[in-house]
């Protein structure tokens, strides 16, 4: 396993907040990573500057040894937490215009795993409920070739049933050469899957552990020490 | 192959006592080759890093052996898993017997309860 992404001294400030405060962290290939933090204590904002959507104020971020640009946007899979598809155009025709933006992407993926969730390439994506949105633009991402995925919060809107799909999407989709990191505050659907947690809390990186290690060094769940060390 | 993944504890290890013991069990059959990592991480629902984890500690402990390019296989060793599954009953059985104690249950109590909770579940099984 070797190094994917280098955050070295990070720091982001919105005028005189600091959303993100000198993190330092690095993530290997071939690992699923939880992103997990409260509200607002900095996970989209690292995940935009993974991204190149922002730029640090200081430190820098090495994605494979290069800065975010052109050249990592080639090799990251990004799903936003926000809807980002045009509305009027029909779920073949996005598939066919990822096919044009990325070198990597693979239709075939893409239309067998709408066809299995039901969703079918001839609708206009604005006759499609917030969940099923949610889906199309989750199986996109997933099928790019990528070396890191990074989704930002990729199963809040969907139902319990589809959540385990898309887990065994993500499982499926594996590859010892990829990473896939996600940030949710769903952590008890998801922390079996995970290799490693990343606890997040007002802009710093409070733990970076493997989920085994957490669960027998504290005798619990993720999402347990979640809600021990994040309460109110 | 029904897998129960205890959130409070390690993953990896709960992979391990089930294959474990199915082979202690001879569910598993010497020669007989595991399913995938990958369709084993899927069927539980787990990550296949430790799934693969579980498999190479499998190893370790001489149950299963790995064939590179055409995946694992179960060791001839069931009298190894069947000691393996006795050491963790016996463990699981010490722990019982100490978390009651400190509800102030004599070992006593503690086999009548256990006589007691037995008979129970056999009658619900027999209705």
């Amino acid at each position: 396993m070797s190094e994917l992404l280098r955050c070295e001294n990070l720091t982001k400030r919105y005028g005189s907040l600091v959303a993100l405060d000198h993190v330092n962290f690095t993530l290997e290939s071939g690992k699923l990573i939880g992103l997990l933090g409260p509200n607002g204590s900095g996970k989209t904002t690292l995940i935009k500057l993974i991204n190149g959507l922002l730029t640090p104020d200081e430190g820098r971020i090495l994605i494979d040894g290069i800065e975010p640009g052109v050249g990592t946007k080639k090799i990251v899979a990004y799903l936003p937490d926000n809807h980002f598809l045009n509305n009027y155009m029909k779920v073949r025709d996005i598939v066919a215009y990822f096919c044009d933006f990325y070198e990597d992407f693979r239709p075939e993926l893409a239309l067998q795993m709408m066809n299995h969730l039901g969703i079918s390439e001839n609708v206009a994506l604005k006759t499609l409920s917030k969940g099923n949105k949610e889906k199309v633009s989750l199986i996109l991402t997933m099928s790019r070739n990528a070396r890191l995925y990074v989704l930002d919060e990729p199963i809040a809107g969907v139902d319990p049933a589809t959540r385990d799909y898309i887990i065994s999407t993500i499982i499926n989709n594996y590859n010892p050469e990829a990473s896939v990191l996600i940030s949710t505050h769903l952590i008890s659907d998801i922390e079996s899957v995970l290799d490693d947690a990343l606890f997040i809390q007002s802009g710093h990186i409070t733990l970076h552990k493997s989920v085994d290690a957490i669960r027998s060094e504290n005798g619990k769940s993720v999402d347990e020490l979640f809600r021990e060390v994040f309460r109110w | 192959m029904q897998w129960m993944i205890d959130k409070e504890r390690p993953i990896c290890p709960q992979i391990n006592e089930q294959i474990a013991a199915r082979i202690a069990l001879g569910e598993f059959l010497p020669g007989e080759r595991l399913s995938s990592v990958r369709d084993v991480a899927v069927a539980a629902g787990v990550n296949p890093n430790t799934v693969q984890k579980a498999f190479e500690s499998l190893e370790a402990e001489g149950l299963i052996y790995s064939v590179r390019g055409s995946g694992w296989f179960v060791a001839d060793a069931a009298d190894k898993a069947q000691k393996k599954l006795q050491d963790l009953a016996e463990a699981k059985t010490l722990k019982l017997f100490q978390s009651l104690k400190t509800l102030g249950y004599t070992p006593q109590q503690v086999l009548a309860l256990v006589t007691a909770v037995a008979q129970a579940g056999n009658t619900k099984e027999e209705a």
